[in-house]
């Protein structure tokens, strides 16, 4: 029993590792993405219309397919990190776009008509303003690479996921517990975590 | 006397929609000039050219001798303080910060910002002990106009622009806002373009009335001038002042 706590901490360590790679890397090229959308319209559809299908191939199916791709596929972490930003990005770009073309345009022309530069407008005022926004996409990002990370394991990525399939394969429901409780229990404090974040940035 | 700004032929026109004919008019140092004319007349649209929010399709605006698609528009628009109907202020910013927004960006000290922004908020009747740490949510609407006039005039721009800043007031701060405004005018003398639908407003406030219809300058008078003005539409104008006596 005590070898089996040992490596539910492992796994759960490794677990967090992939989510916060992923998340991170997501957030960058999300938020970044996001922005660069808000000033280039044309690439709107482009650009959403790639994260959309990201989001509706099966999860197995996309960790998968990335198993024969050169350089960035094969077994293992990096190719789990992969395909869960590629599942992550969506509701982060998403909420950075939505987030930043909803602030009031009143305030928007108030800024540019003051003689702010465009850097200085997107600073200030458009970024602060969509914050709120971009944290629950993130949010959503988050809570959902968490459970997605289990199947990181299929393709030899470890974390949580390895008593999920070590359970299924010997039909035993403790191991499958194992897995799925730790992940389950990182899922709700990272929503109330972030729930709370977003909470202090509301603004009226 | 040098015009602070000058509409030489400006059109402008977006796709078939021609919403400036030809518009020229001069604005003089000290002046309130109020463009007055009914939803869609082209005035806001005339506003918009000065601090360059918009370009003309023909013809040119300069702005202090210099045209408008030449002004380095970041530079030109620190020198205009500009107003609107729905405020704007940054719902993120204290009053003090919004007031201060242009001052800072303009690199002064942070002392002589907050002592800018306490006399500005003083003289527009909000005394910077009460609201200088609130935010724009905590203050009604005539308070956040006020607030948005003292931003305008925080860098000391010797020319203003208003588009309809008192149009969603109810009419008791109106009128106080309105004469705030007179007030404040005779102190500083700055040049001033002022866009109303409201013809009793442009008779208070402006040195000299330019009435806009279907984007072509109808009538450019003093407000005693324009009592009797007779074209058509400068009539339908005046009309309104005799239905709020009848009433």
């Amino acid at each position: 029993m005590d070898s089996l706590a040992r490596e539910i901490l492992d796994l759960t360590l490794e677990h967090l590792w992939l989510v916060i790679m992923a998340i991170l890397i997501a957030a960058a090229l999300g938020i970044a993405g996001g922005i660069l959308l808000t000033r280039r319209p044309s690439w709107r559809g482009v650009v959403l219309g790639f994260a959309n299908v990201m989001q509706t191939i099966p999860s197995l199916a996309l960790f998968g397919f990335l198993i024969p791709v050169p350089l960035i596929g094969g077994i293992g972490k990096h190719t789990a990190i992969l395909a869960l930003v590629l599942y992550a990005l969506l509701p982060i770009l998403r909420n950075t776009l939505t987030g930043i073309l909803g602030v009031d345009a009143a305030v928007r022309e108030s800024a540019i008509a003051m003689g702010m530069t465009n850097r200085q407008l997107l600073w200030e005022v458009e970024v602060p303003l969509a914050a709120r926004t971009i944290l629950a996409g993130l949010r959503v990002a988050t809570v959902t690479t968490i459970g997605t990370a289990t199947i990181a394991a299929a393709i030899g990525g470890g974390g949580l996921g390895v008593f999920i399939f070590r359970g299924l394969a010997s039909l035993d429901t403790t191991l499958i517990l194992a897995g799925a409780i730790p992940a389950a229990l990182i899922a709700l404090i990272a929503d109330g975590g972030l729930g709370w974040a977003e909470r202090k940035f509301f603004i009226a | 006397m040098n015009a602070v700004v000058a509409f030489r032929n400006v059109s402008y026109r977006i796709g078939n929609r021609q919403l400036l004919h030809d518009l020229s008019f001069e604005l003089y140092p000290g002046e309130t000039l109020v463009l007055l004319g009914r939803s869609g007349s082209g005035k806001t649209t005339a506003l918009k050219m000065v601090n360059d929010l918009l370009r003309p399709t023909s013809g040119e605006v300069l702005v202090e001798g210099v045209a408008t698609t030449v002004w380095d528009p970041i530079r030109l628009r620190r020198r205009i303080g500009y107003v609107i109907q729905d405020v704007g202020l940054f719902p993120h910013f204290t009053i003090a910060d919004n007031v201060g927004l242009v001052p800072r960006l303009e690199g002064w000290l942070p002392s002589a910002v907050r002592e800018r922004v306490d006399t500005l908020l003083g003289q527009v009747g909000l005394p910077h002990e009460q609201f200088a740490t609130r935010y724009p949510r905590e203050l009604s609407g005539g308070q956040r106009q006020r607030v948005g006039v003292a931003r305008a005039l925080a860098a000391d721009p010797p020319l203003l622009l208003f588009d309809e800043p008192f149009g969603a007031l109810d009419p008791v701060t109106r009128v106080e806002l309105q004469r705030q405004f007179t007030t404040l005018q005779l102190k500083f003398n700055k040049t001033a373009l002022f866009v109303t639908h409201d013809v009793r407003e442009a008779l208070l406030l402006g040195s000299r009335i330019g009435l806009l219809h279907n984007g072509r300058l109808d009538v450019l008078a003093t407000p005693a001038e324009f009592l009797h003005a007779s074209t058509p539409e400068a009539q339908a104008f005046l009309a309104c002042l005799d239905l709020k006596k009848d009433a």
